[in-house]
């Protein structure tokens, strides 16, 4: 069978699987939901968490920058796990004692106000509108190789695909077709990333061949340790030696940093921790998340090494003169007609040629790699199907419930909370709809021209999240002080500061954007952190000028402080 | 419900600060610290056949944030049942 069979057979099975699971587990769960406690078991909990919170941009696109970029990925390999531990730490466990469904329930609560309600919403809404544009673009990807269309038309079926799957609905809510998501996804990571490092390292556990000396095709070392033999190809290519990275010092610790703080900044993550049914199950549910997270995330770093060694090799041949296009290997043909491999032959020679500078030939999508790996190391047709079938749950899962955040934040928090206080129900209803609507659309054109790299462009995400609801809600559990003034003025300084910068960077002069021009050399990837120490120190301001937090809030800040008498969360 | 009194409240808080401050420290110390700001002078140490430096930033501040969360989940609980502050 060919690999395009394959894939239709192994894509549909596991769809057939999601919504058999939905419908099995949607009839058994109206005990469920009466039966207070009974909730899910932290381990499925945590499971379901790491499917929710690995998208396209973890699955698709982050091995592929890492292999570009060598030491420089590390900031999304930190970022993205890192934030698990503020969240545990810092606020799982408070706002499941606060025991509400949102995080704008929270900062209205907190900050007793229906404006600093309004602007978390506006926040919330902003941040999964940049993040679901990420994972557009991911899903296009995958359908321009496997249906062998361009990029463009690959974006237009997943947003059909992305709009059906949302509209089914539910789905998002139930936990075990997250888990069985999880175990596709974790699955079709695995496998390949295995294969390849038994065939080069010898090594079945890929963190340890990550480290190891490279074999021969007899399965003999060749003395030369796979990093060694990296920095040496960088070298010679004209990259920067891959574990040392090009970007400065005080860029890598700030997008660190923006996308640790905003890991625990974005709506759709905490929201999972206010639905278990204790304070010590939050606790312990964003521990399993991370274990079920970091499995997938220690073994990115690995694959990238693996296949940017594998790719050098296969383009340049072994004595890294080029291979004839004629003799080239096929998945360079196949990856040619999305338009994201392209050769151009620049000394008219016939061959093809990888280096940095004028002498390249090749213009590679980094976005292809994970996707493309398993044809560069030749491994069989059902591998690669399987591939593509977690990339597809990996970014359909995360953008269906992007989707329903964006819905229910713009009928239920802003209008039917705010705006429109006497909204029907069915008008409600249909506003959802078209929120949704229109949010597949907008990612569906940022899909198209994107702004940067599937991971790059949700990283802009995370730095809206870490300026403007992390510090809200830190203050909200850690200060008694910090009063509504001040959190507004802090949110909307932060989230605008961010914004501007980002916006100026990247939409109205991308021409500027480059370390010279940026405000202490940072990125606008990383911004986020500085923006979001502005929001903490023009809250601490406005908060000393303005009058003191009213004695009730005060009490319900102590008394999220500590775990008795959790209640069930509850919609309002 | 909550604490006998008030004494109790702020001990239970300062030393709930107290675990949390120092299990940052060290979430801080491996990301920003060996992975990020050292990481040149580290990586003059080889290790299993990485540079050390990179190793911290590519693998082992990880797996230490794993270890972290699961150190404060048995510290919290323990902190809770200490004071009588914990769900049935």
């Amino acid at each position: 069978m060919d690999v395009q069979t394959l894939t239709y057979l192994i894509v549909g099975f596991t769809f057939a699987l999601y919504i058999g699971i939905a419908i099995w587990s949607r009839a058994g769960s109206t005990k469920e939901f009466y039966v207070a406690g009974g909730g899910v078991h932290p381990v499925m909990n945590g499971m379901a968490t790491a499917a929710d919170w690995m998208s396209a941009a973890s699955f698709i696109s982050l091995a592929g920058i890492v292999s570009f970029v060598g030491y420089d990925g590390s900031v999304y390999l930190m970022g993205w796990t890192g934030g698990y531990v503020l969240l545990a730490l810092c606020m799982a466990p408070y706002l499941r004692k606060f025991g509400k469904f949102t995080v704008p329930d929270f900062i209205g609560d907190r900050y007793y106000s229906q404006a600093a309600r309004t602007v978390a919403v506006i926040c919330a809404i902003f941040i999964c509108f940049t993040y679901i544009a990420g994972q557009m673009r991911g899903v296009g990807v995958v359908f321009s190789r496997f249906l062998e269309v361009d990029v463009e038309t690959g974006v237009y079926i997943g947003m059909a695909v992305v709009f059906f799957y949302a509209v089914l609905g539910g789905m998002k809510g139930i936990t075990y077709t997250q888990v069985a998501q999880y175990c596709v996804l974790i699955f079709a990571f695995m496998v390949p990333a295995i294969f390849i490092s038994v065939m080069m390292t010898g090594h079945i556990i890929p963190q340890l061949g990550f480290g190891a000396e490279l074999v021969d095709a007899a399965g003999n070392s060749t003395g030369v340790y796979l990093l060694d033999k990296l920095d040496g190809l960088s070298a010679e290519l004209g990259f920067s030696q891959y574990t040392q990275g090009a970007k400065s010092t005080i860029d890598v610790f700030f997008i660190t940093g923006a996308l640790m703080f905003g890991t625990a900044g974005l709506p759709h993550v905490i929201v999972r921790f206010f639905t278990v049914p204790k304070v010590k199950d939050a606790r312990v549910s964003a521990g399993w998340a991370l274990v079920f997270i970091a499995i997938m995330y220690t073994t990115i770093p690995a694959l990238a090494a693996f296949s940017r060694v594998n790719m050098i090799e296969t383009i340049n041949g072994p004595a890294s003169t080029g291979v004839a296009y004629e003799t080239a290997p096929e998945w360079i043909k196949n990856w040619e007609k999305t338009g994201l491999i392209a050769w151009d032959d620049k000394n008219a020679d016939g061959k093809l040629y990888y280096a940095k500078g004028e002498h390249n030939e090749m213009k590679i999508d980094r976005d292809i790699m994970v996707l493309a790996t398993p044809e560069i190391a030749n491994l069989p047709a059902w591998v690669i199907a399987l591939v593509a079938a977690g990339g597809l749950a990996a970014a359909l899962s995360t953008s269906a419930g992007l989707l329903l955040v964006i819905s229910t934040s713009v009928s239920h928090d802003l209008l039917k909370k705010n705006l429109m206080p006497d909204i029907s129900d069915k008008k409600e209803l249909l506003f959802a709809r078209i929120a949704a609507a229109l949010g597949i659309v907008l990612a569906g054109y940022f899909g198209i021209h994107p702004p940067g790299f599937v991971a790059a462009v949700v990283a802009i995400a995370f730095g809206l999240a870490a300026a403007s609801l992390f510090p809200a809600i830190i203050m909200g559990i850690f200060s008694r002080t910090m009063n509504k003034e001040g959190a507004i003025a802090g949110m909307v300084t932060g989230l605008l500061f961010t914004a501007a910068y980002i916006i100026y960077f990247k939409f109205v002069n991308p021409a500027d954007n480059n370390p010279a021009n940026w405000f202490l050399e940072i990125s606008p990837e990383g911004i986020g952190m500085l923006g979001m120490m502005i929001n903490f120190a023009v809250a601490f301001m406005v908060s000393k000028v303005t009058r003191a937090v009213p004695q009730n809030v005060v009490d319900m800040v102590e008394s999220i402080r500590f775990p008795r008498g959790s209640g069930e969360a509850s919609g309002h | 419900m909550g604490f006998e009194n008030n004494e109790k409240a702020a001990g239970y808080w300062r030393e709930n600060l107290r675990l949390v401050l120092g299990l940052l420290a060290i979430w801080a110390a491996v990301s920003f610290g060996c992975g990020i700001l050292l990481v040149d002078v580290l990586n003059q140490i080889h290790f299993m056949g990485f540079k050390l430096g990179f190793w911290f930033a590519q693998q082992g501040a990880m797996y230490v944030f794993v270890a972290l969360i699961f150190v404060y989940v048995a510290k919290a609980n323990a902190l809770d049942k200490k004071y009588n502050v914990h769900e049935d």
